[in-house]
């Protein structure tokens, strides 16, 4: 009972970063018609900013904030420099071109910071525990699910009842239609990529947090898993990138703590098989996007 | 006055194809002018680029004497002009509020949007009843409807409405009509591009029939109305 709470809270906990990551592909994806393999280097961009900040002394919670704003100002960056050029470009282009970027930035890191895994020493009294009766929880774990639930919160209420929002919904239908109406789409294009990256600052900010240091694949590997669970949860759905990250956050702590040790090697093997037949039930993803009339 | 609209010698091609080729049609500020012709004669494409959404290739655009040519599709909505585009195009995840509040963005003033609002929900008395349901679960008629509020939302001095009666019942079709005169008769210039050319030619000042991206015949409506030959080779509908 007490490991399957404790479990619990850190497949939230990283469940809650893949929905975040996925979120952000998603609403990029949705409007510009981007697969952004970029995406996780907008990740680590942030997590370098937290360890830049902290080397030059800044507080760790002004380093933080630092993250978030690198993070943001790289999806801007990339936006304005590789991607905008593309605009209306075939799904391949653009993939092929966030490729190219994300390949980039990765040798960038590399050869301008490090290789290797470079240390961010957050206050000891962040990596504490506490007490719920008997059961012991991390701090950060447990607040990285409530940043990630303010984090949905606030997006939802941004799309639902702010004028950006809806202008974010309706270019993800219609862009021209959009623009007919003598709205700036170049704008609302600038506002979803802001979003996604700090989506992927905030992810960053707890990953960092919970390992400790920045490395430049960091971004890597969990948007690879948030690729699969924007997949998973319907391409271009914004509910389904949540559904999917949560989803597969959930099912890789699970395998990960209940295994049988022999089969732990196969566990991203597992994770995917589930995947794959999630996909043959479903293959429009678990919440596929709607369709809208015009192609 | 000046005119609401001057389109000269205008010419749009996508890549090899000439969509449009060297059309000239002026709107009268306050006037209706029909753009009749058959499928594919490149009524769509003008519109499309007074609008600002079609690269054009030669030819100038000119909107209450300014010459907008190549402009991009802020601007011109800035300078008066909106649209009510082919099949309607309302965003069918929004609301038919969020649609209204949307267009009405631009106007850079949210008390002077929900007034606005007001107005429309007042004028379409159905778009009031609906005003919380996603715009897809309307009726072809009343999504017509919502595109022409849409547009207005902007308080444009040109409206381009572009197939406004397609596909519609014929009772609806009488109504979107009669709100093209009842909006000429506020005073705002209307481009009404149609394959209903019976009705339009009913409400019109001023027709041009294009024919293969060509200006096949202008005039007075009565005059082209009688026309049996036009009327033979561009108008059957």
């Amino acid at each position: 009972m007490e490991l399957l709470l404790q479990q619990t809270v850190n497949a939230l906990s990283l469940g809650g970063v893949y929905a975040m990551l996925a979120l952000g592909l998603a609403i990029v994806f949705s409007i510009v018609r981007l697969i952004n393999f970029a995406h996780g280097e907008i990740m680590t961009f942030g997590g370098y900013g937290i360890f830049l900040s902290l080397v030059f002394g800044f507080p760790p919670v002004a380093a933080l904030i630092i993250g978030l704003a690198a993070a943001v100002v790289m999806a801007l960056a990339m936006e304005r420099t590789a991607f905008r050029a593309m605009r209306g470009a075939d799904v391949v282009s653009l993939l092929i071109t966030s490729f190219a970027v994300s390949e980039i930035l990765k040798v960038l890191f590399q050869n301008g910071i490090s290789a290797r895994p470079v240390p961010i020493t957050f206050p000891a009294s962040w990596s504490g525990t506490y007490q719920v009766g008997d059961i012991t929880f991390g701090v950060v774990p447990t607040v990285s699910i409530l940043v990630t639930l303010a984090a949905l919160a606030g997006l939802t209420f941004l799309l639902r009842r702010t004028v950006s929002g809806m202008a974010m919904r309706a270019a993800a239908e219609d862009i021209e239609m959009l623009r007919l109406l003598g709205i700036r789409a170049n704008r609302v294009v600038a506002v979803a990529f802001a979003l996604s990256g700090l989506l992927a600052g905030i992810a960053a900010v707890i990953w960092t947090a919970q390992r400790g240091s920045v490395d430049p694949m960091m971004g890597f590997f969990p948007v690879l898993k948030a690729f699969i669970a924007t997949v998973l949860g319907g391409l271009g759905s914004l509910g389904g990138a949540v559904l999917g990250g949560f989803a597969i956050g959930i099912v890789e702590v699970l395998a990960q703590a209940f295994l049988p040790e022999t089969l732990a090697p196969y566990r991203d093997a597992i994770v995917l098989a589930a995947v794959i037949a999630a996909l043959l039930w479903r293959p429009d993803g678990l919440l596929p996007a709607a369709k809208t009339s015009r192609s | 006055m000046e005119n609401a609209l001057e389109i000269r010698n205008l010419d749009i091609r996508y890549g090899a194809v000439q969509a449009v080729r060297d059309v000239s049609l002026t709107v009268n500020a306050g006037k209706v002018t029909a753009l009749l012709g058959a499928n594919g004669a490149g009524k769509t494409t003008t519109v499309m680029a007074v609008a600002g959404a079609r690269k054009i290739a030669a030819g100038s655009v000119s909107i209450f004497g300014k010459d907008m040519t190549g402009a991009p599709e802020d601007a011109i909505v800035r300078s008066g002009v909106a649209i009510s585009p082919e099949g309607r195009r309302v965003f069918a995840s929004l609301s038919v509020e969020e649609n209204l509040t949307l267009a009405g963005s631009v106007l850079g003033d949210s008390a002077l949007m929900a007034e606005r609002r007001s107005a429309m929900m007042e004028r379409f008395p159905i778009l009031s009843e609906r005003r919380t349901q996603p715009a897809g679960l309307l009726s072809g008629g009343e999504q017509q409807m919502l595109a022409v509020a849409r547009a207005l939302m902007s308080m444009p001095k040109l409206l381009l409405m572009d197939e406004p009666s397609l596909g519609l019942a014929p009772q609806m079709v009488d109504q979107i009509f009669a709100i093209v005169e009842e909006l000429r008769n506020e005073g705002i210039s209307i481009l009404l591009v149609e394959q209903n050319a019976a009705l339009s030619l009913e409400v019109a000042d001023h027709a041009v029939v294009l024919a293969n991206g060509e200006v096949a015949a202008e005039g007075l409506p009565e005059d082209l109305k009688n026309n049996s030959l036009l009327h033979a080779a561009y108008l059957a509908a």
